[in-house]
C-alpha cells in the first residue's frame, strides 16, 4: 500500500437520475443528485459530509462504491481509479471499502442467522476454512460487543443498537481499510447513539479505520469528525476542518445550518439565521450559485454565476462569491 | 461437543443455519409433517400394493357379476365391464399423483427461474420472458392443452409433461412481483457493497424472501393439474382407456344411479383426491411457516 497521499480522492464525480422519458410528453426531468464534486480523504482520518434532506450525501457515498455508477469523475482510490475497473476487479476492491447503511432494520436478510449474516462477507471472499470463518465471526463480534449466544438469532429479535452492531461487524470483519457510514445513528435512539459512536471511535483507533461519515446531525459530527464538508443541491459548499468549520463558518448557508443547533440552555442568547423557503426543486435548480434563492447574503451576481470552491487557507474551501469580505 | 457446535473460551455456542433451522421448524409444525408422511404413504402404496395383491384393472372378471358389490375377491366391487375397482382405483392414484405433483413441480422449476431473473436483471431479458408469460396466459390453456396433446400423442407423461409447461407463468408472474420490490430493499444493496455476486444475491437474498407466494401457487397448481388431467380424460385427450385416473373413474361414477347405489366405486377416489390436496395444502402451510423466522411454531 502507498502510504502518502490521499487514501482516497474523488475528482468531479457527477451523478445524475433521469426521469422515463413520459409517453407523447415532455422530454425526460434530470435531478443532479452528485454534480462535480471533488475531495480528499486522508488515512485515519474522518470525514463528515453534511447537508438536509436530498442533497446528495448518500449518492455521494453509494457513488464512491459504486453501488450508484457515477456519470463521469474519477475516484481514485490508494492510486486506483475504481471507474477504470471492470465489474470483477472491483468486487476484489469492496473488501477493502466498506459501507453501513442507515436503516439497521431494512439492511440486514430477515432470513439469515447473525452467523451467516457475518459471514457472507467472508464467503464471497472465499475467506479461511469453515472453522477459521466462524472464529473470526466470534471475534468481530466480541468486538462490536455482541453476546455470543446470539450467534443463530435472527435480525428481528434484535433492537435497533443491537443490529447496527451486526452491521458494523458485517462490514468489519473483512478488515477494511475505509468504511462509509451512511448515517449509520439516526434510526437509533438518543441513548444508543453515543453507544454505536463510540464503538465506532473505537474501532476507529483499533483497527486504524478511515471513515466517509454522512449525517445531517451537526452534533453526531461535531463529535466523530475530524474535517467536514456541507452539502446543497449536489454541491460542495464548504470543507473545513471541524474545529474551524464550527467557529468559524465562511459559507453562508453553514452559517445557518450551524445557528440552528439547539443549545441545551434557556438563557444562552441565540443568534439564529433562519433560512426562508424550502429546498428548490432539484429537478430546476437555482442558476448561479444554487443557494442564491435562500442565501441572506445574496447579490445580483449570485444568480449569474457559479461560485467555484476556494481554498481560505489552512484547507479551509468554500464556494461562495462573497464569504471572503 | 455437540455437531454444528463451536466452542469459545471453553464455553459452548451451537451454530445453526438457516436451512438447518427451516426443517427443525418444520418438524415441529405436526399438521404438515402429518401431511407429509400421508403424502409419502399415498405414494408408496399405490407403487408398491398393485404389486404385492397382483392386482389387475385391465382384465374383465368373468365369474362374477360385472358392477357387483365389494366382496373379499373385489374389494370395492367391480366396474360396468367387470373389471376390479380396487385396482383401478390404485392405478388411477398413480396417474392422478403423478400429473398432479409432477406438472406442478415442472411448473415451478421452470417459472420460478425465469420470474427471478426477469425481476431481477430487467430491461430486456424482463420484456422478453414476461412478455412471453403473457402470450402463454392470453391463449385458452385448455384448447391449447388439447392440441399439444393430440399431437404428441395422449399418454400420461405427455399430460403431465403439457400441463406442466403450461403452467410456468403463473410462477413466473408471482415471483416476478415480489423480486421487483425485494431486489430495490437495503439488504440486497448491503449484500452487493460485501461484493456479493448476482447468483448469491438471487438465491441467498432474494429467493428466500419471496418463496412464500410461490407454495401457495404451488398447492393451488397440484390441485388444478390433477382436475385438468380428469377433465382431459373426460374429452377423451387424456389417460386412455383402458387406463385409470382418480378423475376418469369419477367422471365414469355420474350416473345417478352409481351415486346413489354404489358408493363404493366413486368414495375412495374422491375421498383420496381430497386427502391428497388437502395435504398439499398443509405441506405448503407447514413449509412457508418454516421459511418465516419471525414466525413461532
Amino acid at each position: 500500500m502507498n502510504t502518502d497521499g490521499p487514501l482516497l480522492r474523488v475528482e468531479n464525480i457527477k451523478k445524475y437520475f433521469s426521469s422515463r422519458k413520459q409517453f407523447l410528453g415532455s422530454a425526460p426531468k434530470t435531478v443532479k443528485a452528485v454534480d462535480d464534486v471533488s475531495f480528499e480523504l486522508f488515512r485515519g482520518e474522518t470525514l463528515g459530509v453534511v447537508g438536509e434532506s436530498g442533497c446528495g450525501k448518500s449518492t455521494l457515498g453509494r457513488a464512491i462504491l459504486r453501488l450508484h455508477e457515477p456519470d463521469s469523475g474519477r475516484i481514485v482510490y490508494d492510486g486506483t481509479d475504481l471507474l477504470s475497473l471492470n465489474k470483477s476487479e472491483m468486487r476484489d476492491y469492496r473488501q477493502r471499502m466498506q459501507i453501513i447503511f442507515q436503516d439497521p432494520y431494512a439492511s440486514l436478510n430477515p432470513r439469515m442467522t447473525v452467523k451467516e449474516l457475518i459471514c457472507a462477507s467472508l464467503d464471497v471472499f472465499g475467506i479461511g476454512t469453515k472453522a477459521e470463518r466462524i472464529d473470526m465471526v466470534l471475534d468481530i463480534m466480541e468486538k462490536v460487543g455482541l453476546p455470543l449466544e446470539y450467534l443463530n438469532r435472527y435480525p428481528h429479535e434484535f433492537s435497533g443498537g443491537q443490529r447496527q452492531r451486526i452491521m458494523i461487524a458485517r462490514a468489519l470483519v473483512l478488515n477494511p481499510d475505509f468504511v462509509i457510514g451512511d448515517e449509520p445513528v439516526s434510526a437509533l435512539d438518543v441513548s444508543v447513539r453515543a453507544q454505536v459512536l463510540n464503538l465506532m471511535k473505537d474501532l476507529q483507533q483499533e483497527l486504524s479505520l478511515t471513515y466517509l461519515f454522512i449525517s445531517h446531525d451537526l452534533s453526531v459530527v461535531r463529535y466523530l469528525c475530524d474535517r467536514v464538508m456541507v452539502m446543497y443541491l449536489g454541491k460542495v459548499m464548504e470543507i473545513a476542518a471541524r474545529d474551524e468549520l464550527y467557529s468559524d463558518a465562511k459559507h453562508p448557508y453553514t452559517q445557518a445550518l450551524l445557528s440552528s443547533i439547539p443549545i441545551p440552555d434557556v438563557d444562552a442568547a441565540k443568534r439564529r439565521i433562519r433560512l426562508s423557503g424550502d429546498v428548490p426543486s432539484p429537478f430546476n435548480p437555482p442558476s448561479g450559485c444554487r443557494f442564491h434563492t435562500r442565501c441572506v447574503n445574496a447579490r445580483p451576481e449570485c444568480s449569474q454565476s457559479e461560485p467555484e470552491l476556494k481554498d481560505m487557507g489552512n484547507g479551509h474551501m468554500a464556494a461562495c462569491h462573497f464569504c471572503d469580505h | 461437543m455437540t455437531k454444528g457446535a463451536v466452542s469459545r473460551d471453553g464455553r459452548e455456542i451451537a451454530a445453526n443455519s438457516y436451512m438447518k433451522d427451516v426443517i427443525q421448524r418444520f418438524s415441529k409444525h405436526k399438521l404438515a409433517t402429518i401431511s407429509l408422511v400421508v403424502l409419502v404413504a399415498e405414494v408408496l402404496l399405490v407403487i408398491l400394493l398393485p404389486m404385492i395383491l397382483k392386482l389387475d384393472p385391465y382384465t374383465t372378471d368373468y365369474d362374477t357379476f360385472f358392477g357387483a358389490g365389494p366382496s373379499a375377491a373385489h374389494w370395492l366391487g367391480t366396474d360396468d365391464i367387470g373389471r376390479d375397482s380396487f385396482a383401478r382405483f390404485l392405478y388411477g392414484g398413480r396417474v392422478s399423483l403423478q400429473v398432479g405433483i409432477i406438472s406442478a413441480v415442472i411448473s415451478l422449476v421452470a417459472g420460478v427461474p425465469l420470474g427471478l431473473v426477469a425481476g431481477y436483471y430487467r430491461g430486456i431479458i424482463e420484456m422478453v420472458i414476461m412478455r412471453l408469460a403473457d402470450i402463454f396466459m392470453s391463449f385458452p390453456s385448455m384448447v391449447l392443452i388439447l392440441v399439444l396433446v393430440s399431437v404428441l400423442r395422449p399418454s400420461v407423461s405427455t399430460v403431465t409433461v403439457v400441463i406442466g409447461i403450461l403452467g410456468w407463468p403463473r410462477f413466473a408472474r408471482t415471483i416476478y412481483g415480489n423480486v421487483l420490490s425485494a431486489r430495490e430493499s437495503e439488504y440486497v444493496e448491503a449484500a452487493r457493497a460485501i461484493g456479493t455476486k448476482d447468483s448469491a444475491i438471487m438465491t441467498r437474498y432474494i429467493l428466500p424472501n419471496t418463496f412464500a407466494p410461490v407454495l401457495i401457487a404451488f398447492t393451488f397448481r397440484a390441485a388444478q393439474a390433477i382436475i385438468t388431467e380428469s377433465s382431459l380424460s373426460f374429452l377423451g385427450m387424456g389417460v386412455q382407456a383402458p387406463e385409470a385416473s382418480w378423475g376418469n373413474i369419477l367422471y365414469q361414477a355420474q350416473s345417478i344411479s352409481v351415486l346413489a347405489t354404489r358408493p363404493w366405486l366413486w368414495m375412495p377416489p374422491g375421498v383420496a383426491l381430497l386427502i391428497t390436496i388437502l395435504c398439499i395444502n398443509f405441506l405448503g402451510d407447514g413449509i412457508r411457516d418454516a421459511l418465516d423466522t419471525k414466525m413461532v411454531i
